[in-house]
């Protein structure tokens, strides 16, 4: 079940203060880091590749 | 600030007033007024209005001699519709502004959201208008200038505002001279840089963010709905954000975040704003002709006073509060206090309620600005993200938001409902709810007939509202006392509403309010629920409404 707004906000929040505390070299790690636990608990090897593609859309800058 | 060449009131399609000083006979002779409100912006009138409304009288000063120059705040919301209705005023904002219900936001050039504001056919207005600051001035001293209750005095400055033992004393400077006038009470809405609020030694509190905006007004025929639009990361402005919405007359607000590596100053250079505009204007496919209007720069702040009472003096608007304008919430908030100040200082004018009810102006107005304080917080940190971590997080909803539609959430701009009070003593929030309606909320609205509303049907003063099959045996008793409360007050009965709109009326009405028969609501004159009863028990009704409302024996 994917998480409701209101949680996803709070979620978006502490990401945001978390990523500010951080040194740069730190927010890397921590991110892949915050990756691995998420694919773990989600249990869905496919799920989480089909993630890793779509999150690598439009990163480019304009 | 306004091209080259024109004045600063040099306006392609408003004409400003000019206004002088008061004849120096006519202030020397007048001693004293009931209530002196300081500052003829749009929040200092509608306060003289909201007063007037109850029959008290007041001299309103300012010290320039016209209407604020530019569009400044351009979007009235719902809740202040009602009380320009309220204050017989609302006629004129109906014939001239834009109303609204939606906004898009676009990231990269691509639409990533698209958002209606809460609406429904029971609503008698629409959620948002657009109408130039201008205009909202222009028609509220309209007003004014029709009413015998008001005074007003142009080129006017308050030098000094002074306790006195029955309230306050104001050192006046007008063109002609200086004077001293006493006031009972004082309402200080001179704005963000308040005078009154230094006199009085307070100082607003709380949080600057970073980003400077430039807000520019130009003129063109531009073929594109009232919404409100959003752009983040444009090819006009990378990285950075945009506003643009349709006001009357052709007029179209530019709203854009100062591009990296311009200083305030050149930012606000007009080769720079007729720069930032044009490429903007091409980037929304707007090849045609425009001519710029006004321009101004602002940021974001979320600043208060810790009270907006200070004995007799009262802040109301900007000079109480600063906040983001992201929300929509300065000029309507600003409204909003006007309104409650008023209804309550005018209570206590008629010795109907003791100087206590005052008390409540400030825990109400100021959880409203809390509660501001918050969503545009989140709006702010959006729009303009004050660090590394805010600015990624950001980023990455907008990024996710081009293929995932739930992402585009964050980008709303969180307009919210009107604020509900919870406490201060003007709520009666220890009585039971009925209903899904909650003591301290807006009472909701519904549309009764073709041409009739719930809220057509609410008096000046108080309104109570008996929901009872038939008219219990008490009703005229609890009328009778409740009318000691509030001479003007307006009772409406199942009875009327059956009578006038048939019972599918009347089943509306409680659908709407999630009530059942029996329940029993009392209405402030600010459209705020009161309290409310699952049935009409009369003596706790009188009870409450007495404690919270009513005079207490004289010592």
């Amino acid at each position: 079940m994917a998480l409701n707004f209101a949680d996803l906000e709070i979620v978006y929040e502490e990401l945001a203060r978390t990523l500010d505390r951080l040194s740069p070299s730190e927010r890397e790690v921590f991110l892949c880091k915050l990756s691995l636990l998420m694919a773990r608990d989600l249990g869905d090897l496919s799920r989480v590749q089909a993630m890793i593609q779509t999150a690598q859309n439009h990163l480019e800058t304009l | 600030m306004r091209p080259a060449g024109k004045g600063a009131h040099d306006s392609l399609y408003f004409t400003y007033p000019a206004f002088t000083a008061p004849d120096r006979a006519h202030v020397l002779a007048r001693e004293g007024c009931k209530v002196a409100i300081v500052g003829a912006g749009p929040v200092g009138m509608f306060a003289a209005l909201t007063l007037a409304r109850f029959g008290i009288a007041s001299v309103l000063f300012d010290k320039k001699d016209t209407f604020n120059d530019g569009s400044r705040a351009i979007c009235v919301q719902r809740s202040s519709y009602q009380a320009l209705e309220r204050a017989g005023a609302v006629k004129p904002f109906i014939e001239k502004a834009y109303g609204w219900t939606m906004g898009r936001t676009f990231y990269r050039g691509e639409q990533i959201l698209e958002f209606e504001m809460p609406h429904s056919d029971s609503e008698k207005y629409l959620p948002m208008y657009n109408i130039q600051q201008q205009f909202i001035e222009q028609y509220l001293w309209d007003a004014v200038a029709a009413s015998p209750l008001i005074e007003t005095r142009w080129c006017s400055e308050v030098t000094g505002a002074d306790d006195t033992e029955s309230g306050a004393r104001l050192s006046v400077q007008d063109t002609n001279g200086r004077y001293q006038i006493e006031a009972e009470w004082v309402l200080a809405a001179d704005g963000a840089r308040s005078a009154i609020r230094s006199m009085r030694g307070l100082r607003l509190k709380g949080d600057n963010f970073p980003g400077r905006y430039v807000i520019a007004d130009v003129q063109m025929d531009h073929a594109y709905q009232t919404i409100r639009r959003a752009l983040f990361d444009s090819k006009s402005n990378p990285d950075k954000t945009i506003l643009i919405h349709r006001q009357p007359d052709n007029i179209w607000r530019i709203d854009y975040q100062m591009p990296d590596g311009q200083s305030e100053e050149e930012a606000i250079s007009e080769d720079n704003i007729r720069d930032n505009v044009g490429r903007i204007l091409r980037d929304i496919d707007y090849q045609g002709a425009w001519e710029l209007e006004w321009w101004s720069i602002y940021s974001a702040n979320t600043l208060a006073l810790d009270d907006y009472r200070d004995g007799r003096v009262i802040f109301i608007g900007d000079s109480a509060h600063i906040v983001p304008i992201f929300g929509v919430r300065g000029l309507n908030n600003g409204l909003a206090d006007a309104e409650n100040a008023g209804w309550k200082l005018a209570r206590v004018l008629k010795g109907l309620s003791d100087e206590r009810l005052m008390d409540s102006y400030s825990p109400e107005r100021r959880g409203a600005t809390l509660d501001v304080f918050e969503n545009a917080t989140k709006s702010a940190r959006f729009m303009t993200p004050p660090t590394k971590g805010w600015t990624v997080m950001r980023d990455a909803a907008l990024s996710l938001a081009l293929d995932h539609e739930w992402a585009g959430a964050f980008a709303n701009p969180r307009q919210m409902e009107p604020f509900t009070y919870t406490d201060g003593g003007a709520v009666l929030s220890h009585t039971e709810t009925a209903g899904s309606v909650k003591p301290g909320a807006v009472l909701p609205n519904e549309r009764l007939s073709d041409d009739a509303y719930l809220s057509d049907l609410l008096g000046n003063g108080f309104t109570l509202i008996v929901l009872e099959e038939k008219d219990p045996a008490g009703l005229d008793a609890l009328k009778a006392s409740l009318l000691g409360l509030d001479p003007e007050l307006e009772c409406i009965t199942s009875g009327h509403i059956r009578a006038r709109f048939g019972a599918a009326g009347l089943s509306r009405l409680h659908e709407r309010l999630g009530t059942q028969p029996g329940a029993t609501l009392l209405i402030r004159p600010d459209g705020y629920l009161a309290g409310a009863w699952p049935t009409c028990v009369a003596d706790v009704i009188v009870a409450q409404a007495t404690a919270a409302f009513g005079r207490k024996e004289t010592h």
